[in-house]
């Protein structure tokens, strides 16, 4: 009997992993469909845009009051940080126990989409939230895989800019970067005691899986064949990886201890902090930088440049947040009026000021900046230097496992060994199997 | 549940049933069953389904595609086990590579964590001014909440603002940089010793619960008979604590096997090679590759050999125990 327990717990142990992280999941959603006396009730989970999670309900909270105010639809919000979203977006998939409408990273949007667990926006649906016309056409095509009607809608947009403190670049006698040597130049320029060129988000493997696709990007190199297969030990991607690693392993113009950054706010404190005089960030930094005590013209920001040569200028990927509206809601119009609601001019506005982010609507002017040449910037790189994240449905696993085994390889150059062209290689060899199996 | 298997003996058996070819039930023969029942019921739902839906899940492919509707996956025989046991391929190299570091990793803390706790047993078994403190100070790693001590010993092991280093670099003047001790090689380490301060108090528990029953009489003729204490202890002490110490390294086996949150709450997402113990390294599988039916396989690949090296174990020790 003794062994039977024993053994019974142990397996249970086992199998418990896979469902682990189900616990805190599914219990605000219960109460997603209740339609008592004709008021309907809507859930919905925000992603956490600005400083705090605090801080994106004091922002969402007026907004949701008006639709009431409009609509008689009450909405339930919950904004969950980005470290658990996608656990329990899986999560909400698996169990079915999901709320009305979900904020998603934009470059899980086919992902999701293959999952089947969201709603097609068909042209009917697109019709009720006013129209495909209304959206910038590079942002609603991350809605989703090529040909299929898209389960998301674009929220916010977002780009990688490269930030620079100016003061530190005009005391060197330094012009912003326009390609990639510069860059390097400048940022060894400006490396010394304890003050570094540049800080990475080296520990975080979205942002890691990010850069592989845009320095692979800027190689002229794709990391999916037109028939999805992964394609991630190409010479353009294993360059455009070390290229990147390369800032910390022999420009060294990058404190080893970023290897530990598992976000981007880290690097960002840095940089407002004028501990570093570089870092790349989509442009909802402005919030923490300013946040932390630097001011909107202190710092500049230029596109992310590539090497000289190159053949393509792409400097960021089309970042950027979507809505997407759960298949088995019971609420179906009442999600579409909201998610019209949210993409209406009025409430763009005035959360992109908020949460800084670029406008997703046409002839929209962005707002998120006080500063206007940075609003200029921002825009040009979201609408002609940004290419869109591979829109097949492994592509959420080329950010795990890609991003994963850079987070790696920074950890083997910060504590002092050395990843070479064939060692990326074989990592992104691995990689590709792993996609493979699961796919 | 002693009160269910009390219940059945009240004599009272009122024959109502006379058409029975056997002998009438006694009045209230359900209760024991009904004082059973939720136990019964609890057990199934809490062990015995899930462990089955998990080995159902290891022979499917529940990948993405079908997670919104598992009725649909299809069933895909071993193919998911012939993954996980192919070692030339990426992932069951990676699986192989977590087992031989969980291995080596069970080993280490639970030989350590015994050897702590029995230390600590023995010298607190005298009674002296203070004990009572020192044996509460000695539980606390026990009765603190398992995420603060563990993100406290994230914090320690920091690069720049860790206390570790901030000790030896700084206050001693160790030479040398500050090494990193949450990635790298370093991260075994830190896993060990962070798992040993979880894990050497229940040692010091249980063997101090199990010392209590030691009759102090014996060690006294011992002590007539010139036993000095290494020898008490080899003779009187192992032996009399033989019971305790079959359960409990034992259970610390399984528990430390098995361990998910100590790297879970370490190294966050990126954990490193060195510290990718294998129930960690199961979730991430399935997790954030959403492929369940993979992970599921290993997750029952990992269940047969817990109860391989647990029945050999026991099968071996009551052997001996029957011959002594």
């Amino acid at each position: 009997m003794k062994i039977r327990t024993l053994a019974a717990t142990a397996a249970i142990a086992a199998l418990a992993l896979t469902t682990a992280a189900c616990g805190g999941g599914s219990n605000s959603s219960s109460s997603s469909s209740s339609d008592s006396s004709g008021g309907k009730t809507l859930t919905y989970w925000a992603s956490n845009q600005g400083t705090s999670l605090d801080n994106d309900k004091e922002v969402l909270t007026p907004q949701l009051q008006k639709f009431q105010q409009q609509t008689g639809i009450k909405v339930n919000l919950e904004v969950i940080g980005w470290n658990d979203l996608q656990t329990r977006i899986q999560t909400a998939v698996t169990s079915g126990q999901a709320p009305d409408v979900v904020n998603i990273g934009n470059t899980w949007a086919a992902s999701l989409q293959s999952t089947g667990a969201f709603m097609p926006f068909d042209s009917s649906a697109l019709d009720a939230i006013g129209g495909k016309d209304k959206f910038v056409k590079t942002a609603l095509d991350t809605g989703g895989a090529p040909g299929q009607d898209p389960t998301s809608v674009p929220l916010y947009g977002l780009a990688y800019g490269l930030y620079y403190n100016k003061a530190m670049f005009s005391s060197a006698g330094l012009k912003p970067p326009t390609t990639w040597e510069e860059l390097v130049t400048d940022a060894k320029k400006l490396t010394s005691g304890d003050k570094y060129g540049f800080a990475l988000a080296a520990g975080s493997y979205t942002e890691n899986s990010h850069f592989a696709f845009i320095n692979a990007a800027q190689n002229g190199a794709d990391l999916f064949d037109s028939s999805g297969k992964p394609t991630f030990t190409s010479d353009g991607v294993v360059n455009g990886i070390k290229r990147y690693l390369d800032l910390m392993q022999t420009d060294k113009v990058v404190n080893v201890s970023n290897v530990q950054y598992d976000n981007g706010t880290k690097a960002v404190n840095d940089f407002a902090t004028r501990k570093v005089a570089m870092i790349l960030n989509q442009n909802n930094a402005d919030n923490s930088i300013q946040a932390n005590g630097m001011k909107s013209s202190e710092y500049g920001v230029v596109p992310f440049p590539a090497p000289e040569g190159s053949a393509t200028k792409v400097a960021s990927h089309v970042a950027g947040i979507n809505l997407s509206i759960f298949k088995n809601t019971k609420n179906k119009d009442a999600a579409l009026q909201f998610v019209k609601f949210m993409t209406s001019p009025e409430t763009q506005t005035a959360l992109d000021k908020k949460f800084t982010a670029l406008p997703v609507l046409k002839d929209a002017t962005p707002n998120f900046t006080d500063n206007a040449e940075e609003a200029k910037t921002f825009a040009d790189i979201y609408a002609t230097k940004s290419k869109p994240l591979p829109l097949v449905a492994s592509e959420d696993q080329f950010e795990s496992t890609v991003g994963k085994a850079m987070n790696q390889m920074f950890a083997k150059i910060a504590s002092g060994g050395t990843v070479s062209t064939s060692d990326i290689r074989s990592a992104l060899d691995t990689a590709q199997q792993q996609v493979a199996a699961a796919g | 549940m002693s009160a269910a298997t009390a219940a059945p003996t009240t004599p009272k058996a009122a024959g109502h049933r006379a058409g029975k070819p056997r002998r009438p039930r006694p009045a209230g023969w359900w209760l024991p069953y009904a004082l059973l029942a939720p136990a019964v019921i609890f057990e199934l739902l809490i062990h015995v389904i899930p462990m089955f839906t998990g080995i159902w899940m290891s022979f499917i492919k529940l990948t993405k595609a079908f997670i919104a509707n598992w009725g649909n996956a299809p069933v895909t025989g071993v193919a998911n086990y012939n993954v996980a046991l192919d070692f030339n391929g990426a992932v069951g190299a990676g699986l192989l590579r977590s087992f031989l570091v969980t291995c080596a990793f069970t080993l280490l803390v639970v030989a350590i964590s015994w050897v702590l706790g029995m230390a600590a047993a023995v010298a607190l078994q005298k009674n002296f001014w203070g004990r009572g403190f020192i044996r509460t100070l000695f539980l606390v790693p026990y009765a603190l909440p398992m995420y603060a001590g563990i993100i406290a010993w994230k914090f320690m092991l920091q690069k720049d603002t860790g206390a570790i280093n901030h000790f030896f670099y700084d206050n001693l003047h160790l030479g040398g940089d500050k090494p990193f001790w949450l990635i790298g090689d370093n991260a075994f380490i830190s896993v060990v010793i962070v798992a040993i301060w979880r894990l050497w108090p229940f040692a010091f528990l249980m063997l101090m619960a199990g010392l209590q029953s030691i009759p102090s009489d014996v060690y006294e003729a011992s002590a007539v008979d010139g036993a000095k204490p290494f020898r008490q202890w080899r003779s009187i002490t192992l032996p009399m604590l033989r019971p305790v110490n079959m359960v409990l390294i034992l259970v610390m086996f399984l528990w430390t096997f098995n361990d998910f949150n100590t790297p879970f709450v370490l190294f966050g997402n990126g954990q490193p090679p060195a510290g990718d113990l294998i129930s960690f390294h199961i979730y991430n599988a399935s997790f954030l590759t959403w492929n369940f039916g993979s992970g599921a396989a290993m997750s029952v690949l990992l269940l047969l050999f817990l109860l391989l090296v647990s029945g050999i174990y026991l099968i071996v020790l009551n052997r001996r125990s029957h011959r002594a």
